[in-house]
């Protein structure tokens, strides 16, 4: 079970948070004219990474925060944690 | 009733208590302190059990968590349990220890033909013979396999034993208290960390309760004693024995398995039999010691052979012989302690000695003791069925390839040796590529993923001095990054007897024309010849000859045999063991229960359970609850004998003709608020929400991005900037979810708060042509005509003196209002209503009523919006906006969802206007097509129509909107149904929607 650093809450087990995919997925901005192969990429389509990939997971069963987390997908090491309004580099 | 094996006075059991206990139905006894091999080893009992494949006797081999054959039926407390470890269990009063995998009884197994056809049980034979013909594996092969095959017996009485699971943080966890997990729980705790230490074993101490060895000038046991006594003192140190450490997952999440009351006789109500503890710890010391291997040679299963260190142990903890002419075999010095011991208790063992006569501080000592030494000598073949009798030993050449000369001896037990295996699972099992060690033959730690460090005899140090070292070393300098203090503690001064290097000797060959079985495996009957025959076959990865010889699958998972195992395919492939490689190592390191895996959720505690405030109202007047979620909803109120179908009929009937009153507490309610919430909803909801007036309600539908319908519900406005929205039960908590991702990620710039308000009110509906009637007597002085509450209109006032929300809305498409209150005043409401309504016939009706009413009035729930329908679909493009962008437009335009053949909600009557259409039923042109028939779509929801008194059913059907008056077949094999339907629209009672809004 992960151990993830919620930046509001502090070290929680995994059992609080729920998955949430690629943080680095933008969405087109509302009212605003999308290709449908933009729109398409938005929706459908994820990159699959071995290593490194920063996710957001929801802290539901404590602040409800949404957040980032850096995360290696093979070994489930976690770099960083951040509020979804900071950047992780 | 004297016991022929034990011994006077040695070892650490209660002589003054005896404990009564049966096996396979005799009466007898041992000793508090004992466990069940000690005892039957005491009183002279070796066979226990058959093997797995060919049913050969099997004794016991190991002395605790190593031991592959002697797993029994084991009835106490109570409850039978299959696959208990006979070394690890202790006796209690009582106790009843069966033997598994035998029939008619161990002593005579009539599977034991299997040994004696063993040329027609080779590695893979179950590939090889079982797959054809196909249609034989469920009937004959498989229930065989079962039959013969097979360990124990499950019970299938239901669990009466209670089972905990617990949470707990830790600065360091130290798993074994053996020399170095002791100095490394001691060293941490004077830095003052939080440890824990936990003990497999019910005694503290490890090799310190056998080895002859001093610290301080205290004997180990007593050392080990001093350390425990002062460790449990202090408050920073939590002390745990019969605690296995058995599975290291991710961010050093350590998992436990506490056997707490196993060994009582009596305990009090409350007291788990065992207790799952989950662990993080910030440091984890890893001192699980070693485990001996055997040297293989013929017939080394006969009961009678054991690892020369639980030879010892029996003798040393248990007061136990395990034979009085021993022979020892080994590879090194270790087992000469054993021989020692045997001499010290007045038996004379004979010691063979693989490697060539030398001299080192044992084998000095045995020499002098007067022991019959042999070296360049092994066991060839054990003799003996039931029992070991003789042996075959031979003296090895030069090049231990064959024998210079062969002889028999007598011999009652063997005790084998073959080196040290360190257990390195939990260290494999963090991530620790392993990396093979050339000097002991083993693998070892190597480079660390997780925060992980292991000492000792598991990091293949088997000397007690350098153990300590490293566990004071390493215990204190993890725990001072921690806790920032450093106490100096001095190392205590060691004797022990220095080893001489072992042979790197493994397995006896056999002389010519001798063909006796030598096991690698004991617990899955995977001998030498089996791994030959895998790797002729071409079997090259290791984890390939495993799977196909099953070798290290068992439940010991391979403890004693891998790393033979990967000997032996070493020498034939002509590899080095490292390049090899071995297995990997998995959780759980030793069996545990599953009532330990599921701890407390069991029964009504599996999942927790949601009341609403009228719940109780709802018990006494004979709902029959259904699940919603964790929700528990009447389903139908039963009055009489009546049926479910009667009852809901009754109910939806009388909302049509009268009034009734249905519990809405569960559905979603969130409370938005904020100067930007009409914005919100405007891009959250498919249809426009900016003008919405204050004191209006709307019905909204909200999408996923890519256009599937997410949920539905009504959305008032409260005031300037507060609504109150409405989700259906099942999605509210995913609705919320989705509404803070795009306030906190997508939409940050918005000023609205959205929070979950579903248990702060409770809710009753109250539908039927005379609900206007009712309200008007529970809100007298309240105008509420069509004018002043229209349909769609909201009010809020006093009901009986508490503060009340009305919303005219309807699911029911009736007339029909929902009133909330402060949850804590749900019951009075509720009474109040069922008061005042009995003049209008009202009475309460359950899901399934309010199923009914919804589907014949066409209204989509859960069935229909099911993850695969767009708003078209359930012809709902009505509140589909063309002017503004939300969530999921862009979706919308996609090709597929704008075919015209596109699937489309359509209702369904039956052609004899009496056969009930099953729910899940296949639409289809012709019933008697071939297979494959072409399938038109399927029945989402059906009812008994109370309107029409007949059956009738929605659909979601392909080009529904062409098909209104064909007719078709609704085909259901799980029912095993065909009823032929006609297809008419789904709107079947008020197609216009007159009643909401009279």
């Amino acid at each position: 079970m992960l151990y993830i650093k919620c930046p509001y809450c502090g070290l929680r087990a995994q059992k609080e948070f729920s998955y949430g995919g690629d943080a680095t997925v933008k969405r087109p901005n509302i009212n605003e004219e999308v290709s449908s192969e933009d729109w398409d990429n938005f929706v459908y389509m994820r990159k699959s990474p071995r290593g490194k990939h920063i996710e957001l997971w929801q802290h539901i069963a404590g602040c409800r925060q949404w957040i980032k987390v850096q995360r290696d997908t093979a070994t489930h090491e976690i770099f960083q944690t951040a509020k979804v309004t900071e950047e992780i580099r | 009733m004297s016991q022929p094996f034990r011994l006077n006075k040695e070892g650490l059991i209660n002589r003054n208590k005896k404990i009564s206990f049966t096996f396979n139905g005799k009466k007898l006894f041992g000793y508090e302190g004992d466990t069940i091999a000690s005892a039957l080893i005491a009183n002279g009992i070796h066979l226990v059990g058959r093997s797995f494949k060919y049913h050969r006797p099997r004794g016991f081999f190991g002395a605790g968590v190593e031991e592959p054959n002697a797993k029994l039926q084991v009835e106490f407390n109570g409850h039978s349990e299959p696959n208990v470890n006979a070394t690890e269990m202790e006796l209690v009063e009582g106790l009843s220890a069966t033997s598994q995998n035998c029939w008619p009884s161990v002593n005579f197994d009539v599977g034991a033909i299997n040994n004696f056809l063993k040329m027609f049980f080779p590695a893979g034979f179950y590939y090889k013979t079982f797959m054809w013909p196909k249609s034989f594996w469920y009937k004959i092969y498989e229930p065989f396999i079962r039959k013969a095959a097979g360990l124990g017996v499950a019970s299938i009485e239901k669990d009466k034993e209670r089972y905990e699971h617990k949470f707990e943080y830790c600065d360091l966890l130290v798993t074994g208290s053996g020399p170095s997990g002791l100095a490394s729980a001691y060293a941490a705790a004077k830095n003052g960390a939080k440890v824990i230490l936990a003990e497999d074993k019910p005694r503290f101490g490890g090799t310190l309760l056998t080895d002859d060895v001093s610290i301080d000038n205290l004997s180990g046991k007593d050392w080990a004693e001093k350390i425990i006594t002062e460790l449990k003192s202090m408050p920073n140190v939590t002390v745990k024995n019969r605690s296995q450490v058995f599975g290291y997952y991710d961010h050093n999440m350590l998992v436990m398995f506490e056997r707490v009351s196993d060994h009582l006789e009596k305990k009090s109500k409350f007291t788990p039999r065992q207790r799952l503890w989950y662990i993080r710890a910030k440091e984890t010391i890893l001192s699980t010691g070693s485990i001996e291997r055997p040297i293989v040679f013929g017939n080394n299963d006969t009961p009678g052979i054991f690892l020369s260190a639980a030879a010892k142990e029996y003798m040393k903890v248990y007061g136990v012989l395990v034979g009085k002419k021993p022979l020892i075999f080994t590879n090194n010095d270790s087992a000469y302690e054993t021989a020692l011991e045997f001499k010290k208790n007045n038996v004379e063992p004979i010691i063979l000695d693989t490697r060539e006569e030398h001299s080192s501080e044992l084998i000095d000592e045995a020499k002098s003791k007067g022991i019959d030494i042999r070296f360049s000598h092994g066991v060839i073949v054990a003799n003996g069925y039931k029992k070991v009798k003789s042996a075959k030993i031979g003296k090895l050449n030069k090049d231990k390839n064959s024998f210079e000369k062969i002889e028999t001896v007598d011999c009652d037990c063997i005790c084998v040796s073959g080196f040290w295996t360190p257990s390195v699972h939990l260290a494999s099992q963090s991530g620790n590529k392993l990396k093979y060690e050339e000097k002991i033959d083993a693998f070892i730690p190597d480079k660390k993923k997780q925060h992980e460090t292991s000492v000792g005899a598991a990091n293949g140090s088997f000397t007690l001095e350098e153990s300590l070292k490293h566990g004071f070393e390493n215990g204190s300098n993890l725990s001072a990054k921690i806790t920032e203090t450093k106490t100096e503690i001095s190392i205590p001064n060691v004797n022990e007897k220095k080893y001489g290097a072992h042979d790197k000797f493994w397995c006896m060959p056999l002389p010519k024309n001798e063909n006796p079985k030598r096991f690698v495996d004991f617990q899955n009957d995977v001998s030498v010849s089996d791994i030959e025959i895998a790797l002729r076959e071409g079997y090259r990865s290791i984890e390939h000859v495993k799977r196909y010889t099953t070798l290290g699958m068992a439940t010991d998972q391979g403890r004693t045999s891998n790393l033979n195992g990967l000997q032996l395919v070493s020498n034939i492939e002509n590899k080095i063991v490292p390049e090899v490689g071995h297995t990997t190592f998995r959780p759980p390191f030793t069996p545990i229960t599953i009532g330990t895996i599921v701890g407390r959720e069991v029964g009504m505690e599996y999942m927790p359970t949601r009341k609403t405030p009228m719940h109780e109202w709802h018990e006494k007047n004979n709902a029959v609850f259904v699940d919603a979620g964790a929700w528990k909803r009447p389903r139908y109120y039963k009055e009489g004998n009546e049926t479910l179908f009667e009852a809901s009929k009754r109910e939806a009937k009388n909302v049509r003709e009268n009034v009734g009153i249905c519990d809405v507490t569960t559905l979603g309610k969130i409370d938005i608020k904020g100067p930007d919430a009409a914005e919100f909803l405007n891009r959250v909801y498919t249809n426009a929400w900016m003008k919405l007036p204050i004191g209006k309600a709307r019905y909204g539908l909200m999408l996923r991005e890519d256009g599937i319908v997410m949920d539905d519900g009504t959305t008032t406005r409260i005031s300037e900037n507060h609504y109150h929205m409405t989700t259906t039960t099942a999605q509210a908590a995913n609705v919320l979810s989705h509404l803070e991702y795009y306030l906190q990620i997508v939409w940050p710039e918005l000023n609205v708060n959205v929070v979950s308000t579903t248990e702060q009110w409770a809710g009753a509906a109250i539908a039927g042509p005379k609900s206007r009637d009712m309200l008007s007597k529970l809100y007298p002085d309240l105008d509420v005509s069509n004018e002043a509450l229209p349909f769609m209109g909201y009010k809020e006032a006093e009901f009986f003196g508490v503060p009340s929300r009305i919303f005219r809305i309807s699911f029911s498409g009736e007339l029909a209002y929902e009133i909330n209150v402060k949850s804590d005043h749900g019951m009075f409401m509720w009474e109040k209503m069922m008061e005042v309504g009995k003049e209008f016939g009202n009475q309460p009706y359950g899901t399934e009523a309010l199923s009914t009413l919804r589907i014949e009035m066409g209204h989509v729930a859960g069935p229909e919006l099911d993850g695969r329908t767009i708003p078209s679909d359930v012809s709902l493009n009505g509140l589909v906006s063309k002017k503004k962008d939300f969530i999921g437009k862009n979706s919308l335009g996609r090709e597929a969802f704008n075919v015209e053949s596109r699937q489309k909600i359509v209702g369904l009557i039956p052609i004899d206007r009496k056969s009930s259409i099953p729910e899940g039923s296949h639409i289809v042109q012709d019933q008697n097509a071939k297979l494959p028939n072409p399938k038109l779509g399927h029945v989402s929801s059906s009812c008994w129509s109370v309107e029409n008194n007949n059956p009738f059913s929605l659909a979601i059907m392909k080009d529904g909107k062409n098909m209104i008056g064909k007719k078709f077949f609704a085909v259901s094999p799980l029912k095993n149904k065909s009823i032929e339907v006609e297809v008419i629209s789904s709107h079947y009672v008020d197609p216009e929607g007159k009643r909401v809004r009279s």
